[in-house]
């Protein structure tokens, strides 16, 4: 028997890394890795809130999350993929043509 | 007591894995500590019970998800990080923002008597006939919905990293 609050306390501390990751880091993959890191944490979230309200609910949730990540992965690595091929660059920082 | 040692084992794999994804300047060891967060996210899915979850985050994301990464990876050469100016807005309102919202998540867990609530060992155990009997009854709709999306997601994907023929 754990309390409910330590598996949000620790959904929360991804979820900040993952917010973290997002501002800080600079290259376009470790930026894509770090949205798979907060949906993750979202997920542990789902699972704990299933176990408490006694809901499968929940659990059929998070399998939903994980389709909507895999298609979102797949597109998403396209998109890094085309944006390399035309700036020859994955540093977010040089891709700034729409930048004033 | 068991329990208790588990997920706090897992836990702070799990929280070790996630501070090494933003310490490491090159994308594949982002990508290996992102795995070790994966596999001891499933391991904490076991201990609430919900075995089909588990088993699913091990196979698709540590899986499917992540050898697409690591293959993109391979296959633009990514190298070291180049440390550059990153953009000043996004470090003046982000950071604080982040702040405001953990406070509010800690002030809700505080405050708030749903997380006072005791979970117990494999509380809720998804297995995969209860699963399926969810999905195909009351998310048949939903479940039929994916299934376009992820055909959408398969064209936009070829669509987008095909190489353009001029």
């Amino acid at each position: 028997m754990i309390p409910l609050a330590y598996y949000l306390l620790l959904s929360a501390i991804l979820f900040a890394c993952g917010v973290m990751g997002f501002l800080i880091k600079r290259n376009i993959i470790t930026i894509f890795m770090c949205i798979e890191l907060m949906l993750n944490a979202v997920n542990l979230a789902f699972v704990a809130f299933a176990a408490h309200w006694q809901n499968l609910n929940g659990q059929v949730f998070v399998f939903f999350v994980m389709v909507v990540a895999a298609a979102e992965a797949a597109v998403g690595l396209a998109i890094i993929i085309a944006v390399f091929r035309t700036r020859e660059t994955l540093n977010v920082d040089r891709v700034n043509l729409l930048k004033l | 007591m068991v329990h208790l040692a588990l997920f706090s084992l897992f836990a702070i794999l799990c929280v070790a894995g996630a501070i090494n994804l933003l310490a490491q300047k090159h994308p594949i060891a982002s990508a290996l500590s992102l795995i070790v967060v994966m596999g001891s996210l499933a391991a904490e899915y076991m201990l609430l019970g919900a075995e089909f979850v588990a088993v699913i985050q091990v196979i698709i994301y540590a899986g499917a998800i992540m050898v697409l990464f690591v293959f993109v990876i391979m296959l633009l050469n990514a190298g070291e990080e180049e440390r550059t100016r990153g953009s000043r807005i996004a470090i003046i309102f982000g950071i604080p923002g982040l702040l405001v919202g953990m406070g509010l998540i800690a002030w809700v867990l505080v405050r708030h008597n749903v997380a006072s609530g005791l979970v117990k060992a494999g509380a809720l155990p998804g297995t995969p006939p209860r699963i399926a009997r969810l999905l195909f009854r009351n998310f048949l709709l939903p479940f039929e919905v994916t299934s376009v999306l992820i055909l959408i997601a398969i064209m936009g994907a070829v669509v987008l990293a095909r190489r353009e023929r001029g």
